[in-house]
């Protein structure tokens, strides 16, 4: 009898080590994809039914929801891409046409081999908002206090703060930023917007060389469509440079698990030195510097 | 049939996917874009690079002539290859290894990596493109 209470036990315990290892979060959200020791990331599958959206809510871990390279975009802004197509053909004013043509990318139509680029980026220059999404979203915590929202990107390890005090935008910057100026708030109780002024205009808008002046006010929106989603919006608009307001990004997010370690990608000056000299240089046929 | 069709299924996503590089932003212009140039190298690595903007390999090639060659082959960034199943533990100097390589178009013995093979058969892949063997099916 004694024995049979024990073997029932055991088979107990068994069985519930084994829920429990499916009751984990990667099992509730789906299939997952191991990427690296400790970190699963989720993306969407048919079929399933997120729980509805958290109200005022946007913080969280956030992935690209279709895939890990949903993000990044070589070729130039995701929804106008420098690609030759009539249909991608920016509104551009001969000012902005001008300082396109001035830049050499090392994507896109107007390409050139790295080590002739004169993009400021591989250099280590900070890359700028919005270049940093319109470029290469990648895994990114966003952090929301009483007085703003702040968002830790994993490309180049940067970060850029969002207010949301109730202060109002500048209406003139005397201090040009690489990453603006941004002042948010909640249009409604699922989408958070936010409007960024008072840009350097070093910076470069994507990573086909599309330019933007210092007169250039970037439209953020975050819609948080369900538990696991929210969708992120860029708008630019820059009278100098373009003769209308256009999109340049529609971006599914998913939600991944809070614990996760987000990796380390920073451009360093001496890696991208010897880069340079064993690869870049010789791969374009010009003499290392 | 079945397998014919199979077959040009198989090409024509290789095509499309295929004809995506790597998530590079160092430039896709030096490049040689044609899959029928891909060149591959049998030779013994000198060095493995984790770093960024990329991650490059460096390994010696023996010609047939006597001549060694050395060639610096590119992948992408540290990210991207930890996403492929590639560390930076995955090489180590005087591994034998066969590289399949889209080279420069100057003609340099620089390139980035396609694949590469190990002696016992193992490969990584470093491109978002099916296998070879996949295509053959």
């Amino acid at each position: 009898m004694k024995m049979r209470l024990m073997a029932l036990l055991c088979a107990a315990s068994v069985a519930g080590v084994i829920a429990l290892l499916f009751a984990t979060p990667r099992a509730a959200f789906g299939q997952g994809e191991v990427r690296q020791p400790g970190a699963v990331y989720d993306f969407d599958f048919k079929g399933e039914k997120p729980a509805p959206a958290p109200r005022r809510d946007i913080s969280g871990v956030w992935e690209p929801a279709a895939n890990a390279s949903a993000g990044i975009n070589a070729n130039g802004a995701q929804q106008m891409p420098s690609d030759g197509k009539p249909e991608h053909e920016l509104p551009f004013t001969p000012e902005g046409r001008a300082a396109f043509l001035s830049h050499k990318p090392t994507f896109g139509v107007t390409m050139v081999p790295s080590a002739l680029t004169n993009d400021p980026m591989p250099g280590c220059d900070p890359q700028g908002f919005p270049r940093i999404v319109l470029h290469n979203f990648r895994t990114s915590r966003i952090i929301q206090t009483p007085e703003n929202v702040v968002i830790l990107y994993e490309f180049n390890k940067k970060w850029r703060t969002i207010w949301t005090d109730g202060r109002a935008i500048p209406k003139e910057v005397d201090e040009p930023r690489w990453w603006g100026y941004s002042v948010g708030r909640w249009v409604d109780d699922f989408t958070f917007a936010a409007e960024s002024y008072g840009f350097d205009d070093r910076t470069w808008l994507d990573n086909a060389g599309r330019p933007h002046s210092d007169a250039m006010r970037v439209r953020e929106e975050y819609k948080r469509t369900d538990r696991d989603h929210v969708v992120l919006t860029i708008v630019v608009d820059d009278p100098k440079f373009y003769t209308k307001p256009w999109t340049a990004l529609i971006l599914p997010l998913r939600l991944q698990s809070s614990h996760f370690d987000i990796r380390e990608m920073e451009c360093s000056p001496s890696e991208t030195a010897l880069y340079n000299k064993l690869f870049a240089n010789p791969a374009a046929g010009v003499e290392a510097k | 049939m079945h397998r014919t069709v199979v077959t040009l299924v198989a090409l024509a996503a290789g095509l499309l996917i295929g004809s995506r590089p790597v998530a590079a932003h160092h430039g896709a212009a030096a490049f040689e874009n044609d899959p029928a140039k891909r060149q591959v190298l049998k030779g013994t690595v000198t060095e493995w690079i984790w770093a960024n903007p990329h991650t490059f390999l460096q390994f010696d090639v023996k010609r047939d002539d006597g001549q060694t060659v050395h060639w610096v082959v590119e992948a992408s960034n540290p990210p991207d290859m930890q996403n492929r199943g590639w560390t930076n533990k995955s090489f180590k100097a005087g591994d034998e290894v066969t590289v399949t390589v889209r080279p420069v178009k100057s003609g340099a013995p620089v390139g980035s990596i396609i694949q590469v093979q190990f002696p016992d058969g193992h490969v990584l892949r470093a491109v978002n493109e099916p296998a070879p063997a996949q295509r053959q099916q």
